[in-house]
């Protein structure tokens, strides 16, 4: 009997081809054993100001540069590439939407914006020439920052009237009347400021255009092949049946990656169409933290009402987002923290308004989390601060406020981002809440804190919980086609960053084909293979992919098990698939193996090799009929889609022990612990390994990384040396994980989605435990050292209450 | 204006390149785009993050701030060099994918050459050094914590081919390519 390999620690296939430095990213595309041949290169001029008009372009001395092809400015472009960039994800309460053209027409709104495009021999001329570009300006007053946009002294477009692009208001029940009528109420502010996605590897795009058969074919590193390729032929008034669009290895995404499409992704396959050449462009790290997207950065004012229990009456929350210059995907960042602050938690009443505001910054799309850090953050500041108002266990205050188990599915009443209601599949936040509370020792932890205190030694403990709508549609698919070598050829139209998509999902194929694991191999992201898919983002491509392909396979044995059947004589019923081998159960000498399966699936039967050959020795058909039965095809393929009804909710909890150094404030890890809920695990170590990164990345997000913009919207730390991502120096030794498998009844292999998860808690986390170390509010993320010098220094001035702007209700 | 060129013969994972290249041409730019040699990743192009540590005879350096003209004459390994001359994965290598060491493998390459040095440097490394010998190199997927791992697996894997007479990351043998011209 075969294994099963669902819910093993499987080691990854793609690691054989990464370790040996044969990895294919995009700006490895064109390059051979003697190098790159007969590739041109492309560089960007970007705006250096945040906000003026442009009053002359002069090119005149770019293409006397030897090695230059070509140059594009907003004037050389043409029909759609003449329009602004689509925006993708249009919301009734967008009422003022705007996007950016692929080259600045008049203006520009951000440092980084693109304004002309070179392509040259290589990379180095291409430079050279857009340093030789004179573009006059007249400077416009720039707008950074949530209080300059809300202040609108200055607006970022002429008419979009107090910078505000939307405002969304979302009711459950009537919270300011239940907060009116509360025993307790309190309110508080809370900030989070910008950070990026940062994957190792820029954005880049390869195009290709094939004069002789009329096909363009784009290599891109995105999270959305069929995007691209949907706005490629829009853009360039191809058909969809001319663009091709293949997603090689990507060196990370973490949701930057998504597609809108960026400027480039469209003016590379211009260029390439124009020239008749290979065209690339490879994005460089300063240019990424210019020009591609940040998230993060939200306003909260939160108002809530409790009882003597620390159980919500109502909760009232405002807050403002900033989505940079332009706003191609929408509201959804801003509409996930509406919906996604209410984690495990039922607030009874609740009303959330938004107002999503343009600043002169680069524009804000999802970054891993995805509006969720910010939700999470302000919930769990929230339950903090009404524990300690009623001298409570924060744990106790949580625990009163839970969804219980016996209470799914759940319909928060809102509707999620998808469009479909909020409703909670399944979960246990009890158990997570006692499986946390062991794993980092919170019931022991007032007496270590005491004896830390009596040696001079400051320590704080947190704990943050999350829910997670994961696996959003609309639907993806998978094409599983068993070859004639008995070899099985898997596509899914999903990219993959990383996710070892190859290996969990080959995982899921061996186990319901009964085929050898080594006989799989999925290819994911080519549009050739599978025109139609979604992408790989909301921590959906498991949930959504993976059930697709366990679809498919189901329909490719189906057939296996038909023809088999007809060769061995006997019912499908009594036929058993082991290592790629059919054979009749109990009658292990009466087989067939897949590839001669494989081989008669197709009446077409030149004898091109062995398994053809091997094959004569059976027949199947009836001679009376036609070859290819009427609803039957040749071959031995199962293709199948997956669109399920609405997300499957995941959920979980963090807690950290930090140590804050009395003098220099420096905060120290001394202890993490995660308890993660995404359903059945597929791999065990890989989802381990999507959590570690998570919380890496949140560590970052919480003690270190933000966008330095200065007044006059310059990023003053564009750099790796000044932006400042953790090292292993920065990361604790150890992460204590624990999982809970509650299974999602809304797919067949009853998983939820996990690549997210890491990185939500984070900044909820780390500001309940430095507030729970030093005794003063942490209201405003990431911190420093030097910042909690600074609100230390201030404690000791104008001593503040440990209940942010408490106000006992009358 | 056109770019003086610079004959410059190096070494590459013991072949002998011969590349004709302007002098502002970075090492990394060479490894890549004229040798072919795509493993070796650039991910800052100001030496911070590490994925472009190549070793230059035996040294980790970042390829990034090197130009190839200063690597005439020097012996280089990249990340293609560290495979066993059977194609069969080094002992870095091996390790990393034990203890799933890598997630987008867009870092890696930088990873294996630092700890392939390193390891040369210091074969038995405590736990402390394991994390201080990956310092420098930036990682956005895992987090360091299978990394960490892997380098102590990695040291495993050398002290036993070490006592069965194979080094760490042995380099592929000496020939020529069809882009340089003799070995």
């Amino acid at each position: 009997m075969t294994t099963k390999l669902m819910g093993t620690p499987v080691q990854r296939v793609e690691d054989q081809r990464f370790l040996r430095g044969q990895g294919r990213y995009v700006d490895d595309i064109g390059v051979g054993p003697g190098g790159e041949q007969g590739v041109l290169h492309a560089a960007v001029l970007r705006s250096p100001h945040a906000h003026a008009r442009i009053l002359d372009i002069d090119v005149d001395e770019v293409l006397d540069l030897e090695g230059v092809h070509a140059v594009w400015t907003y004037d050389d472009l043409a029909g759609p590439m003449a329009e602004p960039l689509p925006l993708l994800i249009p919301h009734p309460a967008l009422t003022h939407g705007r996007t950016q053209y692929a080259l600045a027409k008049d203006e520009v709104n951000h440092v980084g914006e693109a304004i002309a495009f070179v392509v040259a021999d290589d990379r180095y001329v291409a430079e050279d020439a857009v340093g030789r570009i004179k573009v006059s300006y007249d400077f416009l007053p720039p707008v950074v920052g949530i209080d300059n946009a809300r202040a609108a002294a200055n607006l970022v477009h002429d008419d979009v009237p107090g910078n505000v692009g939307a405002r969304l208001e979302q009711n459950v029940g009537d919270a300011p009347a239940a907060i009116a009528k509360a025993p307790h109420r309190l309110e508080l502010d809370l900030t989070i400021e910008r950070s990026a996605c940062m994957p190792m590897e820029g954005r880049g795009t390869v195009a290709r255009w094939d004069a002789d058969i009329n096909r363009m074919q784009v290599w891109t590193s995105t999270q959305t092949s069929t995007g691209v390729r949907a706005a490629v032929a829009v853009k360039l008034e191809l058909d969809l049946g001319q663009v091709d669009v293949i997603t090689p290895d990507v060196g990370g995404g973490f949701g930057v990656k998504i597609n809108h499409p960026w400027p480039e992704e469209l003016l590379v396959p211009m260029a390439a169409r124009t020239l008749g050449r290979t065209v690339k462009f490879t994005e460089d790290r300063r240019e990424h933290f210019i020009s591609s997207a940040h998230e993060r950065g939200q306003v909260h004012h939160v108002t809530v009402g409790f009882d003597d229990d620390g159980r919500l009456h109502g909760l009232d929350v405002e807050f403002w987002h900033d989505h940079g210059a332009y706003t191609p995907y929408g509201l959804i960042v801003p509409i996930i923290t509406s919906t996604q602050l209410l984690g495990p938690y039922k607030p009874q009443n609740y009303r959330v308004v938004f107002e999503s505001l343009y600043t002169n910054t680069v524009m804000v799309t999802p970054y891993r989390g995805a509006g969720r850090p910010q939700g999470c953050y302000t919930m769990e500041r929230t339950m903090d601060a009404i524990a300690a108002y009623l001298g409570k266990d924060r744990t106790e205050v949580r625990a009163v406020n839970f969804i219980q188990p016996d209470e799914f599915p759940y319909d928060q009443g809102m509707i999620f981002q998808d469009g479909r209601e909020l409703e909670y599949d399944s979960g246990d936040y009890p158990a997570s809440l006692e499986k946390i509370k062991a794993l980092i020792g919170w019931d022991d932890f007032p007496t270590f804190q005491k004896s830390m205190a009596a040696a001079g030694r400051k320590v704080g403990i947190g704990l943050a919980c999350y829910v997670e709508g994961t696996g959003v549609g609309p639907y993806e698919g998978a094409h599983v086609h068993i070859e004639t070598s008995g070899k099985v050829k898997v596509a899914t139209g999903l990219t993959t960053q990383g996710q070892g998509h190859a290996t969990v999902f080959a995982q899921l194929v061996a186990d319901e084909l009964g085929c050898s694991f080594e006989d799989v191999e999925v290819v994911t992201g080519d549009t050739r293979r599978m025109p139609y898919a979604v992408g790989t983002f909301a921590s959906r491509a498991a949930v959504m992919s993976g059930s697709a392909i366990h679809l498919a396979a189901k329909r490719a044995k189906e057939k296996v098990l038909k023809i088999a059947a007809d060769a061995l004589e006997a019912s499908p019923d009594d036929l058993q698939i082991v290592d790629g081998v059919v054979s009749v159960k109990g009658s292990p000498g009466t087989s067939i193996d897949l590839g001669t399966v494989s081989v008669l699936s197709n009446p077409l039967r030149y004898a091109f090799d062995e398994a053809s050959k091997a094959a004569t020795q059976f027949s199947v058909g009836d001679p009376g009929k036609p070859p290819v039965p009427e609803d039957e095809e040749p071959g031995l393929e199962g293709k199948d889609f997956y669109s399920p009804e609405r997300a499957t909710f995941a959920s979980g909890m963090h807690a950290v022990i930090v140590e804050t150094d009395p003098l220099t404030a420096e905060i120290t890890i001394l202890k993490y612990a995660v308890v993660h809920d995404c359903g059945h695990l597929i791999n065990p170590m890989i989802v381990e390994g999507q959590i570690h990164g998570g919380v890496a990345q949140g560590i970052g997000g919480a003690l270190y990384e933000r966008m330095a913009y200065d007044e006059s919207g310059q990023l003053l730390n564009a750099s790796f040396m000044d932006f400042l991502m953790p090292y292993v120096t920065e990361i604790p030794d150890t992460i204590a994980i624990d999982h809970l498998e509650t299974p999602s009844p809304l797919n067949p292999l009853g998983i939820k989605g996990a690549g997210e998860a890491g990185v939500i808690p984070s900044a909820a986390v780390f500001a309940a435990a430095i507030e729970d170390a030093e005794g003063f509010p942490i209201t405003a993320m990431p911190i420093s050292p030097s910042e909690l010098f600074e609100l230390r220094s201030r404690s000791l001035v104008e001593p503040v209450e440990t209940t942010p702007e408490g106000t006992p209700a009358p | 204006m056109t770019d003086e060129l610079h004959d410059v013969r190096m070494t590459v994972n013991g072949v002998a390149h011969d590349v004709r290249v302007p002098a502002r041409r970075l090492l990394s730019d060479a490894l890549r785009h004229d040798l072919g040699l795509t493993g070796t990743h650039v991910g800052c192009e100001h030496g911070v993050c590490g994925a472009c540590t190549v070793l230059v005879d035996g040294r980790p350096m970042r390829s990034c701030l090197m130009f190839a003209v200063s690597a005439v004459d020097a012996e280089i390994t990249t990340v293609e060099g560290l495979t066993g001359a059977d194609g069969s994965l080094g002992p870095v290598q091996q390790a990393f994918a034990e203890c799933h060491g890598l997630q987008c493998g867009f870092c890696t390459p930088g990873f294996l050459t630092t700890i392939t040095a390193g390891l040369r440097e210091n074969p038995h490394p405590t736990h402390e050094e394991c994390r201080d010998m990956i310092a420098g190199n930036l990682c956005r997927c895992t987090g360091y914590q299978n990394i960490v791992k892997a380098v102590e697996r990695a040291a495993e894997l050398v002290s036993t081919s070490s006592t069965t007479g194979e080094g760490a990351g042995s380099t592929t043998g000496a020939g020529s390519t069809s882009d340089g011209e003799t070995a």
